[in-house]
């Protein structure tokens, strides 16, 4: 079998861990802290497969039928 | 004179604008053919049109979401179990699949997978019926009684069970399987029969009369072959495709299975989903799951507000039932927590606790018949005193 990646479901949008940089921007343009957006677990299988880290935003890039496409955060917590 | 597209490009690229908004736009004005002054105006009038439907700061969307689907639930049929129009599947639709779905239930009651196959060359699962009956008795539970008639024979203390060569072979599996089977799950000597064809018999450990007769019950639960819980596939053609629906649900068994298409597999169990797929896929099935039972029931309601409630459902990681046990009970505020349900109790802990209510949000300020902090209630007048501009003005001479 051979093993497939979960990121290729159709189920699951696009995620990607994000760079310091891009994310200062992103808590600066609303005006946030880093621990104010929606969280996603460590454990969730995604975070497994990106290897994101307890710390890190990953950055979700949503298919949304409404807007085309919407970018969404979540912080990595335990 | 009507402008080229890559300057159309330049002038909407810094828009902010939603994709959808923007390319529906740029069709149109190709398709129109516009001069430069005119694409401005219409810029213009995008933008304030756009700025217009927006959704003001402070305003309540979630009593609005609330509303917009509770209203058109109360149209829904309050009992429906019906057949989904797929083969013969039992699915719950309806009132109680909407609630099913906002409680987060571990398990629906009527769980249920789509299993689309592999269709990568002409010769793959999707185009070939004698494949997909294959694949299908592989994944179905066989039980048993699905390839047998057994006898008790209480004389000789053992179970007698005669085999049916056909049911076998449509469900491909054979005698020596069964045996070993029974072996690996019962504590219990299996024999096959020498003298008769297709017999097996089944003794219990010890000779009494209660471990025959709990022996001739638990044999019925020994799963031969297949995916535990996959009560039933049934196979249906689409278009060019086979797709295999179950009754039971087991994602991530199915994903072992060669010819399954993994990418498009999927089942109506939302927290299985979440287990399997990560909370993003989660939160993009209770919007599947929510719109299409609205829509089966010939109810529209906007999909944003229920991009709403799946949002919040999943805000914290993981999916949360709206209710007592998930986002209704975890308000910081006592008030809120006890405006909902279980008055009582929850006023009765926070006394106990010594609890304090900070009266920041909407439920608590109704209460105690203060201004809520939404709509106009969240503007305020910031006014400095005179002396305190002074006082700027003084610090900032020096």
């Amino acid at each position: 079998m051979t093993k497939f990646s979960l990121l290729d479901h159709e189920l699951v949008p696009k995620h990607e861990i994000m760079l310091e940089g891009e994310l200062k921007s992103v808590l600066g343009k609303f005006s946030i802290e880093k621990e104010q957006l929606p969280k996603i677990k460590v454990q969730d299988p995604v975070c497994k497969e990106i290897g994101a880290a307890i710390g890190d935003v990953v950055k979700i890039t949503r298919k949304s039928q409404t807007a085309g496409e919407a970018d969404y955060y979540r912080l990595v917590i335990e | 004179m009507s402008i080229s597209e890559a300057t159309i490009d330049s002038m909407i690229k810094d828009l902010p604008l939603p994709s959808n908004t923007l390319k529906i736009f740029k069709d149109d004005v190709i398709k129109a053919g516009v001069s430069k002054r005119e694409m401005e105006e219409i810029i213009e009038r995008i933008m304030e049109e756009y700025d217009v439907s927006c959704i003001e700061p402070c305003d309540a969307v979630g009593v609005v979401a609330a509303q917009s689907i509770g209203e058109p639930g109360t149209q829904m049929t309050m009992r429906t179990f019906h057949y989904a129009g797929v083969a013969e599947i039992n699915v719950t639709l309806g009132l109680p699949r909407l609630i099913e779905i906002v409680d987060a239930r571990k398990i629906p009651s009527t769980p249920m997978m789509t299993i689309a196959l592999s269709k990568e060359n002409p010769e793959d699962y999707a185009y070939d019926r004698e494949k997909t009956r294959a694949l299908a008795w592989e994944i179905e539970a066989t039980k048993i009684d699905h390839i047998a008639d057994v006898t008790t024979d209480l004389s000789q203390m053992k179970l007698i069970i005669d085999l049916h060569e056909k049911a076998m072979e449509g469900r491909n599996i054979n005698i020596e399987q069964v045996k070993e089977r029974f072996n690996e799950e019962l504590n219990v000597s299996v024999t096959i029969s020498p003298d008769i064809d297709n017999q097996i018999v089944i003794s219990p450990a010890e000779p009494s009369y209660r471990e025959l007769l709990q022996l001739a019950k638990s044999i019925h639960n020994v799963t031969l072959k297949g995916i535990e819980g996959i009560k039933r596939v049934v196979v249906r053609k689409e278009g060019e495709e086979y797709t295999l629906y179950t009754e039971g649900s087991a994602l991530r068994e199915v994903f072992q299975f060669e010819g399954v298409d993994k990418t498009r597999t999927s089942t109506n169990n939302i927290n299985e989903i979440y287990e399997v797929l990560g909370v993003e896929a989660a939160r993009n099935s209770i919007i599947k799951e929510a719109t299409d039972t609205l829509r089966e029931q010939g109810l529209t309601v906007d999909i944003r507000h229920i991009m709403l409630v799946s949002d919040l459902m999943t805000c914290d990681g993981e999916v949360k039932q709206i209710g007592r046990h998930g986002i209704s009970g975890e308000k910081a505020s006592v008030f809120a927590r006890a405006a909902f349900e279980v008055t009582v109790n929850h006023l009765l802990d926070a006394g106990m606790r010594g609890d304090i209510d900070k009266l920041e949000g909407v439920t608590e300020n109704i209460i105690v018949g203060q201004p809520i902090r939404m709509g106009t209630g969240d503007v305020h007048l910031i006014s400095r005193r005179k002396e305190e501009i002074e006082a700027a003005e003084e610090s900032e001479r020096l």
